[in-house]
């Protein structure tokens, strides 16, 4: 008996020990077969689909000779499963082929372009959360008044909108008609030579150089295309919050915090609130990863130079490494986040730690 | 019941039907009134109705043709009571090519949903019944379609495939099948092992069949609700590859890609533009309120939150 209860802990921290590790270990398989998952359809979708790839590349006025090199270079002439094993191993060194459209290396590209992007889908997230939570939170409080209805179709409108032409009426209003803010592009020419990036974020940048007149230019650029973004995410972000909300209302630690006399401000922000943020930060974080693929359509009509944007030229110039490329690197930052918001979760919600 | 003085209402809300049909109609009848005391839901329906009619009646309907336009009279006029939308570059009625790309938006979803619900209901059910290493490895083939960038997957896809209506609707319908899996998989899981599915198997009837006659038919209703909710997300997706040329090919009169073409007049001749993407915007807005009136209607378990 004593000798058992002395084991107990011991027994306890052995079982511990193996959880963790069995979450660790199917943590893995998850990304691994996922990632692998992405490259194998980038890899359909690039040398399966289009009937020759090589022409793909040369063009179809290319000499026969050339063709023939360029086939065995690319090594187009092995079986599907090592130019799977060769695709992989490139992608992972970093290496998505040279586009077409540039001459440089895609991954190259990718770089230069991706901070504008992030930039966009960031300040679009910042919006979307800063609006669309005390949003939700209004609608969920006064469930079933005219403002939660008002909430709801601001929600749906952005559900239903299609977020180019949105973009484009704005441009028209607000830029044109209006005159309140830049136009198309990230910064205006007049600072092409003055202003030096240093992380690619020019916002961050321009704070960095104190250059205020440079800062106040980006912003009025940033301000029209980030806030459609945040529109589009607004609408995810304050339906479930809304939701989120009514469920710890009607939770008994509410009725017990009313019981004990505290203010209904306190209750709303600081029990309720405060419970539903854990399923928030995955809410906002999948949201982030949404606007880094709406940033596709946005990019277009804003020429905002970002990843988007250089999809979609690439698209037009039928330059598929670039496409897939792009594709690729969207595809990873959308798993990793989709698993980090995961990993949040866990971390901060007690209730699914591993004990 | 021989009572002859029941009136039709009673009939369909009793709680003792006498037949099946009955019981049906009865179900059906509730969940019609559930439906219609919400009125976005009935709104929804109603654009919905009105889409389907004005596809149904495009030649009737569009005062002039959506293919050839007046260049030489008529090019990018603005709204006025022959051309009740305007034309476009190409002196052609806006309003009469809104009206028959009508058509091919339904064509769309159509499509779409035809592909992409029974692949997911297959998988699903299949993944739910099966079990074991089938289920596990469906299912992590569903969960890596899910992880993936929708609208940048069906790009590269139709990138690939070339551009056109019929591969944009491959593309879409390839992205869009992994929620309907696990929708199906969900169900097929709450009544793999009830009653009646253990009495079926006792009377000899085969995986294959169970599947089909006996669980299938009992995911189809929060499937529709799903495909409904999507329908919008289908129509934004369709129309963005419209938008960056990849979708319908001119002069088709899609939305997205007559919102491209509208693109380069935004700012004198802004209708050009405007009238397409408020269509874009009218119906997917009203699939979105259709869905979510079905859903709370069907689901009763989460009491119209």
């Amino acid at each position: 008996m004593s000798s058992m209860e002395t084991q107990a802990p011991a027994r306890r921290a052995n079982k511990r020990a193996s959880a963790i590790l069995k979450a660790v270990v199917s943590f893995v398989v998850i990304v691994g077969t996922t990632y692998l998952g992405l490259l194998a359809v980038t890899f359909f979708i690039g040398r399966i689909v289009p009937i020759d790839p090589v022409l793909a590349i040369v063009g179809d006025r290319a000499p026969a000779h050339v063709v023939e090199r360029t086939r065995i270079e690319m090594g187009f002439n092995l079986p599907y499963y090592q130019q799977f094993y060769l695709y992989v191993k490139g992608v992972l060194s970093g290496d998505f082929g040279t586009s077409v459209l540039t001459t440089n290396p895609v991954m190259d590209d990718i770089r230069r372009v991706f901070p504008a992007t992030m930039e966009l889908a960031t300040v679009g997230t910042v919006i979307g959360a800063a609006f669309g939570i005390p949003l939700g939170v209004l609608a969920a409080v006064k469930r079933g008044s005219l403002a939660d209805q008002i909430v709801r179709i601001i929600g749906l409108i952005g559900y239903s909108v299609p977020i180019f032409w949105l973009g484009l009426l704005a441009l028209l209003v607000f830029y044109a008609r209006l005159g309140w803010t830049a136009g198309p592009g990230r910064i205006d020419v007049v600072f092409e030579y003055t202003f030096t990036p240093i992380t690619g974020f020019f916002l961050l940048d321009a704070i960095l150089n104190r250059d205020w007149a440079a800062f106040k230019d980006i912003f009025a650029h940033i301000i029209l295309p980030a806030s459609l973004l945040g529109y589009f995410s607004l609408a995810y972000i304050s339906r479930m919050t809304r939701s989120f909300m009514l469920n710890e209302l009607s939770q008994e630690y509410i009725v017990a915090a009313r019981a004990k006399g505290l203010s209904e401000t306190r209750i709303i922000w600081g029990h309720a609130l405060r419970n539903a943020a854990v399923p928030l930060v995955t809410v906002i974080a999948l949201s982030y990863a949404g606007l880094l693929e709406g940033s596709v359509l946005t990019e277009t009509v804003f020429a905002w130079p970002g990843l988007g944007l250089y999809i979609t030229n690439s698209l037009q110039n039928a330059d598929m490494n670039a496409v897939l490329g792009g594709t690729i690197i969207i595809g990873s930052v959308f798993i990793g986040i989709n698993l980090l918001s995961d990993l949040l979760y866990r971390m901060l919600d007690p209730r699914t730690r591993i004990r | 019941m021989s009572d002859t003085t029941m009136t039709r209402r009673e009939w369909l809300l009793t709680d003792r039907p006498q037949s099946r049909t009955q019981a049906r109609l009865g179900r059906a009848y509730v969940t019609w009134r559930r439906f219609t005391a919400n009125r976005l839901a009935v709104i929804g329906l109603g654009i919905i109705l009105l889409l389907l009619f004005v596809a149904a009646a495009a030649p009737l309907l569009a005062p002039h043709s959506p293919y050839i336009g007046d260049l030489r009279n008529a090019r990018l006029l603005p709204p006025s009571s022959t051309y009740w939308l305007g034309t476009d570059d190409q002196g052609r009625d806006i309003l009469s090519r809104l009206i028959y790309g009508s058509r091919l938006t339904l064509q769309v979803i159509v499509l779409v949903a035809i592909i992409a619900a029974p692949i997911g209901l297959l998988v699903g059910t299949a993944a739910g019944y099966a079990g074991g290493w089938i289920d596990a490895v469906l299912m992590r083939i569903t969960d890596i379609f899910l992880a993936f960038p929708k609208l940048v997957l069906a790009l590269a896809f139709v990138a690939a495939l070339g551009p056109g209506i019929e591969n944009a609707i491959i593309a879409i319908a390839l992205t869009s099948w992994p929620p309907y899996a696990r929708i199906a998989r969900a169900e097929t899981l709450t009544v793999r092992n009830s009653d009646y599915i253990s009495a079926v198997k006792l009377m000899g009837a085969s995986p294959m069949r169970i599947v089909l006659r006996h669980i299938m038919p009992l995911c189809i209703s929060s499937l529709i609700v799903r495909v409904t909710l999507d329908m919008a997300g289908i129509i934004l997706t369709a129309a963005g590859l419209g938008f960056l040329g990849l979708g319908a090919q001119p002069p088709l009169p899609e939305w997205g890609a007559m919102i491209a073409s509208g693109r380069r007049f935004i700012l004198d001749q802004w209708w050009v533009a405007a009238a397409p993407g408020a269509a874009i915007l009218i119906v997917s807005l009203g699939f979105n309120l259709l869905g979510d009136g079905l859903r709370d209607a069907l689901d009763t378990r989460s009491g119209g939150q």
